[in-house]
């Protein structure tokens, strides 16, 4: 199964969609794959350079490390700073 | 449930699904929209959230507060646009007693700061408009 690909879809707010141009995207990805993963993938994106080196990421809405584990179907956000209250 | 809120919050509204009468200590946090921020005249502003991870978040907090204090825990928390004055947030923490409903409410208005996924973007009295960074430096949290 190593050469199975990951499915996910990618989850962009505030800044980062604005950066991106997008608040929403399906990627395919190598297995395996982790959050990292997904942030390369980004960044070859138009407006993805600008990403900052370590964002807040959260996987399946549970806040998560660049080196999180990626699943088939999960649902991986990139977090701008957060700025509730 | 849900903690985020289109409409006006109405802080007796939120404490009424905490507070009963074996609560002798009510501690209430109100967070409003002020007209400065980091030097600049603030008119308006508008919050946006992931909301389905934020009302998950807000659960986890409440759950590790109620766990940690005897205190029972209700949050709302405004998205969409507000006006200067508005509230933004509202906590409340109903306890016997004050001490466990201060340490309650105080800690679910910190954490909520640092992990529900909520973003505000300000508009200036000059017309221009930015995303509000708490961790840049300089920008008072």
């Amino acid at each position: 199964m190593a050469t199975s690909a990951v499915r996910i879809k990618v989850l962009l707010f505030a800044r980062f969609a604005e950066l991106l141009g997008s608040t929403e995207l399906d990627l395919e990805l190598r297995s395996p794959a982790t959050v990292r993963t997904v942030l390369d993938t980004l960044r070859e994106r138009s407006g993805g350079a600008r990403l900052p080196p370590s964002p807040l990421v959260a996987r399946n809405q549970v806040h998560a490390q660049l080196d999180t584990a990626l699943e088939d179907g999960d649902e991986v956000a990139v977090l701008p700073p957060l700025a509730g209250g | 449930m849900g903690f985020l809120a289109e409409l006006p919050i109405e802080v007796r509204k939120v404490a009424a699904r905490v507070v009963t009468p074996e609560h002798g200590g009510v501690v209430t946090f109100v967070g409003a929209v002020r007209n400065h921020h980091a030097g600049r005249s603030v008119v308006r502003l508008e919050y946006s959230a992931y909301g389905p991870m934020a009302d998950a978040e807000f659960a986890r907090i409440i759950a590790e507060a109620e766990v940690r204090w005897p205190a029972r825990v209700a949050v709302e928390h405004r998205i969409g646009t507000l006006e200067v004055g508005d509230v933004a947030v509202v906590v409340v923490a109903a306890a016997a007693h004050r001490d466990a409903a201060f340490d309650a409410c105080r800690y679910v208005i910190e954490e909520l700061k640092r992990r529900v996924p909520i973003w505000k973007r300000e508009h200036y009295a000059d017309g221009s408009a930015g995303w509000v960074d708490p961790t840049a430096a300089g920008v008072s949290f």
